[in-house]
């Protein structure tokens, strides 16, 4: 490729060359269509151009033209929408074997970690011919996690988690960027995503040294925090024990059920009394909002997750080394 | 412009410039022609003020590095470039001016329905964007011109709230200019000027003034929060306080999409003009361009959800937005093929309002296509937020509006002064616009669909050749729009006497003289045929 004058980006994924031939296919669509009513004008225009001072007959229009037209373009557009539609649901459903990564977006760089605990800033190293989740997190205003390479990019909203996923193909270095304006240093909030074979990302996973895996770094928070006081391993204690909850469905108080996820985790951790578990009292547990930053938040999350699966608290489950399930 | 204007010139016809001298008779007029002069001032400044941002922009994005403003200074200049733009020259350009001096005209009538409340929604829009313009001088605002929470309620450290206020009051303007075009529209109409002899102009602005009724209220209301939750907390759209900011861009874009079709079916109706004339002959499909303005400005309505793919927005909510994107492109389509028809078998000729038409249906038929683009969902995952859009919207509200609004005003320019312009820089000016306009936004097509974010005061190296080349053409452009700038203002003077009708267009509005006299006509005029018959060879029956 031209460096100076790059006209076609790298694709890094099956996705992105799916998104690529339905660039390629509205391409042609379009100009097809534009050079059929720019040659159909242009010829208009020589053809009839005003050669003395008599004046045409008038046609009034023709239904069956109208109804041509109309119709015709319309069924071409379907064809847009059918395939356009296909990648975005693609897109929104992670394969369930995905491992994950958490960003977290904030006033003007993306904050990464890994399950098994590994931190970055401004850098995403993932391997190629794995899904890879993104759960997006913001800390303070909307930002947008772009990869261009892969063609997807999804708005990291405060408040809200929200989750991408890509399935690389193509090791090589490619642009992070925020896509959604931010404030001051928002050209400034870019980063790099590292493609690497599975091998080279073994390695490099083995080369940094952690304070523990995610889910340890949530305990220890749940710890700190005090959580443990109320939120019992066995039994239920002031508030419910969290043993087997993530995934599960919960009764609230309103008598509606509630699956217990990652956004209904950060609910109750923000706002405890928005959906109360039936038999507990609303009131009794005290926000945490302002005590805990989102990182935070999302380390307990992927704590209590892990006291769904494992038996032992926090130790590491298969997914938090190397994402192999 | 208005000291030039209001010169007395000896034997003259007693016309509505001349009725009145003196800055009062100016500012506190009630004929519809001359508030739309009024507006005509006033809009080009602005028009003037955001092409200086522009221009800034451009120069700034010359080099990758952000070296020549800072960040803060750069977001700045792009929101001030959007917000002057978009609500204080986009909104009000084509009905504030075109729509005010022409609709009572062209429907026979002696002045808008309700010509003090014409006047009001002038001064209103004055002190909208006098706020505007306190908030830039005061120190600017960086929140883009779509607000987008909660940016806008709590982090920015700009003057919001001032230029919130002053969208917030130049809503009033475009609310009250629609509700009486609507008024005019139904009750003022001449005798035999049915709804299906209208000219294609009118039901442009028609549709155009029930989406500002409806829409620009939800706008107001819109702003009217965030400045609520930006002075007093109120949790509305910050969730750190219970809001929720996806809520804030539902509430922006139900006016905001509709917007668009505000800022271009005015645009779509200069042009339908344009095409007949210039073609000496009907128009083809008079039905079903007329009923397309309708369907625009209903299905227009429910397709705001389309800038709003990548927010975590349900995804079958993705496909209902999707789908109806498609189907608002039908009524466009239909527009831009019955014009092609319009010229078949016509006696075309190319004076400088007819090189606009030919470059508007160029540009919007690329903007609209590629409308399709950003609609179709999966492809606009990767194509939202980046240059890609930066170019569709501008190839529609610059390469169609504004291209439009041109052409107009070359068109209606002898009858609003009673001059010629000269037709040879006309010509070579709308060329000029053409070549550089293309020159600048085509390459940012390539440059989004590369990857290259939108507002970014830096960006990545391999992006410059493009960016070079957006801001040569945009210098070119520049020029395209200083020239008509200089040769209108020169033929008030100098430009000679135009006639009544120097086309040979048909529409009342010709059959009166130029500069019209304060109430249009002599007497009222009696329609006895239908729009555009050029055919006839007979003048509409006037008196």
């Amino acid at each position: 490729m031209n460096e100076q004058l790059p006209l076609w980006p790298v694709a890094a994924s099956a996705l992105a060359t799916e998104v690529d031939h339905l660039y390629i296919y509205i391409t042609l669509v379009s100009v097809v269509m534009s050079v059929l009513i720019f040659g159909v004008i242009f010829v208009f225009a020589i053809k009839y151009r005003r050669r003395g001072d008599e004046v045409p007959e008038p046609i009034h229009g023709s239904l069956r033209l109208e109804i041509t037209w109309s119709i015709i373009p319309f069924l071409v557009m379907l064809t847009f929408f059918w395939w356009g539609a296909k990648i975005f649901f693609y897109n929104a459903v992670p394969p369930p074997n995905a491992m994950d990564v958490y960003v977290v977006g904030k006033q003007w760089m993306w904050k990464l970690q890994y399950p098994g605990g590994q931190r970055e800033i401004n850098e995403l190293h993932v391997p190629t011919g794995q899904p890879v989740k993104i759960t997006l997190a913001s800390e303070d205003v909307i930002h947008s996690f772009f990869i261009p390479a892969l063609r997807i990019k999804h708005d990291v909203v405060p408040g809200h988690y929200d989750t991408m996923w890509f399935n690389a193909n193509k090791p090589g270095r490619y642009h992070i960027f925020c896509a959604e304006y931010c404030g001051t240093e928002h050209s400034g909030m870019v980063g790099w995503i590292t493609i690497m074979t599975p091998a080279d990302y073994q390695n490099w996973l083995a080369g940094g040294g952690t304070s523990g895996t995610m889910a340890q770094q949530g305990e220890r928070q749940f710890e700190q925090l005090g959580c443990s006081g109320c939120h019992l391993q066995d039994r239920a204690g002031r508030g419910p024990s969290l043993r087997g909850l993530y995934g599960s469905r919960v009764q609230l108080t309103s008598g509606q059920p509630v699956l217990a996820d990652d956004a209904y985790i950060r609910e109750s951790i923000l706002n405890p009394d928005a959906r109360t578990v039936a038999g507990f009292k609303p009131g009794v547990m005290p926000s945490f909002q302002g005590q805990i930053s989102e990182e935070g938040i999302l380390q307990l999350v992927v704590y209590i997750k892990s006291l769904a699966t494992t038996n032992t608290p926090g130790a590491p489950t298969a997914s938090v080394q190397g994402g192999k399930q | 412009m208005s000291t030039a204007i209001q010169e007395p010139e000896v034997q003259e016809t007693p016309n509505y410039l001349n009725a009145e001298y003196g800055w009062k008779s100016w500012l506190f007029t009630k004929d519809h022609k001359r508030i739309a002069v009024l507006y005509l001032i006033s809009i080009s400044i602005m028009f003037a003020l955001g092409g200086v941002f522009a221009m800034l922009i451009r120069l700034e994005l010359l080099t990758p590095a952000g070296d020549l403003f800072n960040s803060d200074t750069y977001n700045k200049i792009f929101t001030m470039h959007g917000v002057t733009m978009i609500f204080f020259f986009l909104i009000p350009s084509i009905p504030a001016t075109l729509g005010n001096f022409l609709v009572p005209m062209m429907i026979g009538a002696k002045d808008l329905a309700f010509p003090r409340i014409n006047l009001l929604s002038w001064y209103i829009y004055v002190v909208g964007a006098l706020f505007a313009l306190a908030a830039i001088v005061m120190g600017g605002v960086d929140t883009g011109w779509t607000f987008y929470t909660p940016f806008s309620t709590t982090y920015s450290n700009t003057f919001v709230i001032t230029a919130a206020v002053g969208v917030f009051i130049s809503g009033f303007s475009s609310i009250t200019t629609g509700l009486n075009f609507i008024v005019t529209v139904h009750k003022m109409r001449a005798p035999g000027m049915t709804w299906g002899r209208l000219p294609l102009f009118v039901w442009a602005n028609y549709a155009t003034s029930l989406i500002q009724v409806l829409g620009t209220p939800v706008v107001a209301i819109t702003l009217a929060l965030v400045g609520l939750e930006r002075a007093f907390h109120i949790g509305i759209f910050d969730p750190a306080i219970g809001g929720d900011p996806i809520l804030f861009q539902h509430m922006f874009w139900f006016y905001s999409h509709p917007a668009v079709y505000i800022m271009i079916l005015p645009g779509m109706g200069v042009i339908s003009e344009l095409v007949t004339c210039f073609s000496r002959k009907g128009v083809f499909g008079y039905s079903f361009i007329a009923g397309s303005s309708l369907g625009i400005a209903i299905i227009g309505f429910l397709v705001w959800g389309h800038h709003m793919f990548v927010t975590g927005m349900s995804m079958y909510a993705g496909l209902y937005f999707s789908l109806l994107t498609m189907l608002v492109a039908v009524p466009s389509a239909i527009k831009v093929f019955n014009w092609t028809a319009t010229m078949f078998r016509g006696s075309i000729s190319y004076e400088t309002p007819m090189l606009y038409a030919f470059g508007f249906i160029g540009l919007f038929t690329i903007g609209g296509l590629t409308g399709l683009f950003l609609g179709t969902l999966g492809l606009d995952v990767h194509l939202t937020d980046t240059y890609f859009v930066v170019a569709h919207f501008h190839y529609v509200m610059v390469g169609g509006m504004v291209v439009a609004y041109l052409g107009g005003l070359h068109f209606w320019w002898p009858k609003i002064t009673g001059k010629m312009y000269p037709e040879g820089w006309g010509k070579f000016s709308a060329l000029l616009v053409f070549a550089g306009f293309n020159l600048t936004f085509f390459p940012q097509f390539i440059a989004g669909y590369l990857g290259q974010p939108r507002r970014y005061h830096a960006y990545a190296p391999e992006f410059q050749v493009l960016n070079v080349m957006s801001t040569a053409g945009a210098s070119v452009l520049g020029l395209g729009f200083i020239i008509p700038l200089i040769y209108l203002l020169w033929s008030l003077k100098y430009g000679k006497p135009a006639g009544n009708n120097p086309w040979g267009a048909k529409g009342l509005e010709w059959t009166t003289q130029s500069p019209p006299e304060t109430f249009n006509f002599p007497t009222t005029p009696i329609v006895t045929e239908e729009a555009y018959a050029y055919a006839k060879h007979e003048e509409a029956h006037v008196g």
